[in-house]
């Protein structure tokens, strides 16, 4: 006899989650629900600890929005192996068409409107019985499912035309403002409410969100190679695996070594 | 592909913005139905002095000399955008270079038009500058004054609906600030879980929603309230942001009595409630309390919005442009120096958002 398939539920609003877990129930009767999560961030531990085979993310949520949270446990998730079960099937959920989801209707992952409509639901189910099923290469439905998001994710903030890209950034050092060249700017870091900015020997705290920043500076020089991390590409060293598989950057001039998200993997592949 | 008509749009399209065309075209036929008439005047004129006039020459003048004048001011405009600094929307360009523009514009197309007339008529204007000096100073002088009364109409009516345009355009901005498609369809969606779960809930939550949305989509037809009627609003609101968001939002509204009859701009609290949600609790996981409060102090009617949230990233930051600059504007029509806002970081956490409007007419020193 397989083990019934368990779903996670990641949303902020009880009602929404109480309801979907209860049409669940209806239309997928052997599917086990686990307890909800209510923020991303939980979404992230709890999916990691229970192993689910699949999950019904809300996009708009505190904390992590749930396309940073599905983007974290692709990148925590466990090499695929004894014990280990396959990424999970990703459903978004969303009250607004916000990014273009119907183009991923079709692939590895799917996505349903608030408010959930049965019939619409029935389809989802229907489609996630037939990819459990077919389980047969996980690695590449793991790799079709880390471009989705890669794309979703890139679709969220508009690149500004060059013209506008940022020369240096202001950052105020006790009374004073300090101009850094952004070119000799190593990588920002983004901690609780700031964002460090690193250059030279130096570190600074600006305000401005790295997502509000990233807009602004020459995607070929800086790449965002993790959530919280946009390094400056002329700074890297090399880049090499650990034990884990887990690649990190060596950078010229500086001791620490940076974590790159599976999500950016690609771009450190030899040519 | 007809190469013909390609190769005329090639000439035109760019010369003229699309959205400008047909009122240019409008224009035209506006100048040529005056120029039947100026062009009738002029011949029963020279009628009425004796002198020998064709019909037929005298409308060929006035339509070469104002549709010359048409090209050369208002198409013009258009097509030396770059020079005359003329851009959209009204593509009107600024006075000094406006004024350059009518009297280099004006008179090269009386001159062109002039010149068409002399063609078609076989005698030249030009000689009246020796033989008739008057005359053609005064044929000069009334192109002059009939262009620039044309001008002078074109340009008020350009600048009314230019007016018009800039309030339904910010009308329309602030119906789709209040209808945002997320609050709407989480809204829904809450409405219709509790359909099943809970009917008498599901009842009242309806009841809000369709005060809520009255109240958005009437709010552009009256300008004001009592401040009952806009703290009444906000509960609507809140209760159903409550509904959505269970545990996560709390919130107390404190309106004394005696304020309940106060006048204020329809929903002027609103943005600033939902900014403090929507910047301040949404975002952070354990969510907050909200307090929205009203009190009188030296005749000074303060009206204060404070959130639990996870604050700005500096006072008086620019959060969600619209709404805070649409209070900032709406304070500015309805007091103007007699109403001050605030926004600022409240220690530990939160923000408060705090509207100062003086009850006395002038404010005091």
């Amino acid at each position: 006899m397989t083990p019934r398939p368990t779903a996670l539920i990641a949303e902020d609003e009880p009602l929404l989650a109480a309801a979907l877990q209860s049409e669940l129930a209806q239309v997928w009767p052997e599917l086990v629900v686990l307890p909800i999560a209510g923020d991303g961030l939980s979404a992230v531990s709890q999916a990691l600890q229970s192993q689910p085979d699949v999950l019904f993310f809300d996009i708009r949520m505190p904390g992590l929005s749930g396309l940073e949270a599905a983007a974290e446990l692709a990148d925590a998730w466990p090499a695929p192996g004894p014990g280990h079960k396959a990424f999970p099937a990703l459903v978004f959920v969303t009250a607004y068409e916000q990014y273009a989801v119907q183009a991923f209707e079709a692939q590895a992952m799917d996505y349903l409107l608030k408010p959930v409509q049965t019939a619409r639901l029935e389809k989802t189910v229907s489609k996630l019985k037939l990819s459990l099923t077919q389980r047969a290469w996980p690695a590449i439905h793991f790799e079709d499912t880390l471009s989705q998001l890669r794309n979703l994710l890139a679709a969220t903030p508009k690149l500004l035309p060059a013209s506008e890209w940022l020369k240096t950034i202001n950052v105020s050092v006790g009374q004073h403002t300090r101009l850094l060249a952004v070119a000799d700017i190593a990588y920002f870091e983004a901690t609780d409410k700031y964002v460090r900015v690193l250059s030279g020997p130096h570190d600074y705290l600006i305000r401005t969100p790295l997502k509000d920043l990233l807009p602004q500076l020459d995607p070929q020089i800086f790449w965002q190679i993790h959530r919280g991390t946009v390094v400056n590409t002329t700074f890297i060293d090399h880049a090499s695996h650990d034990d884990q598989g887990k690649l990190h950057l060596s950078l010229r001039g500086r001791p620490e070594r940076l974590a790159v998200s599976r999500l950016y993997a690609h771009r450190f592949k030899a040519m | 592909m007809s190469l013909p008509s390609s190769f005329s749009l090639g000439l035109v399209a760019p010369l003229i913005p699309a959205t400008e065309r047909r009122a240019l075209a409008t224009r035209l036929l506006v100048v040529w139905a005056l120029a039947f008439v100026i062009g009738l005047i002029n011949w029963t004129y020279r009628l009425s002095m004796n002198e020998s006039a064709k019909l037929v020459v005298a409308l060929v003048y006035s339509y070469a000399i104002s549709t010359s004048i048409w090209l050369f001011t208002d198409v013009a405009r258009f097509a030396f955008r770059r020079l005359l600094h003329t851009s959209a929307p009204s593509y009107w360009p600024p006075a000094g270079r406006a004024v350059l523009m009518l009297f280099v514009g004006i008179p090269l197309g009386y001159a062109l038009g002039t010149l068409l007339g002399d063609a078609y008529s076989g005698h030249s204007t030009w000689a009246l500058i020796d033989t008739d000096y008057k005359q053609f100073a005064g044929l000069l002088l009334s192109a002059l004054v009939i262009s620039l009364a044309f001008v002078a109409y074109f340009y008020q009516r350009g600048h009314a609906e230019e007016l018009k345009r800039q309030v339904s355009q910010s009308q329309l901005m602030l119906l789709q600030s209040q209808l945002e498609p997320h609050m709407l369809f989480n809204t829904l969606a809450n409405l219709r879980a509790l359909i099943t779960t809970d009917p008498k809930r599901a009842q009242a939550m309806l009841d809000h929603l369709v005060a809520y949305l009255r109240a958005t989509l009437g709010a552009s037809r009256q300008t004001q309230h009592a401040l009952q009627n806009e703290f009444d609003r906000v509960r609507d609101y809140l209760e159903i942001m409550s509904v959505r968001m269970g545990p996560r939002l709390r919130y107390s509204l404190d309106l004394p009595e005696a304020l309940a009859t106060v006048q204020v701009p329809t929903l002027l609290l609103q943005p600033l409630v939902e900014n403090a949600l929507l910047h301040g609790l949404e975002p952070k996981v354990e969510g907050g309390h909200i307090s929205v409060s009203a009190r009188l102090l030296n005749q000074q009617l303060m009206l204060q919005v404070q959130d639990t949230g996870c604050g700005l990233a500096e006072d008086n930051a620019p959060r969600s442009g619209f709404g805070l600059a649409q209070v900032r504007e709406r304070l500015a029509t309805h007091y103007g120096a007699g109403a001050q806002f605030k926004l600022a970081n409240t220690p530990p956490m939160g923000t408060s958002a705090l509207i100062t409007i003086f009850l006395n007419p002038t404010p005091p020193p």
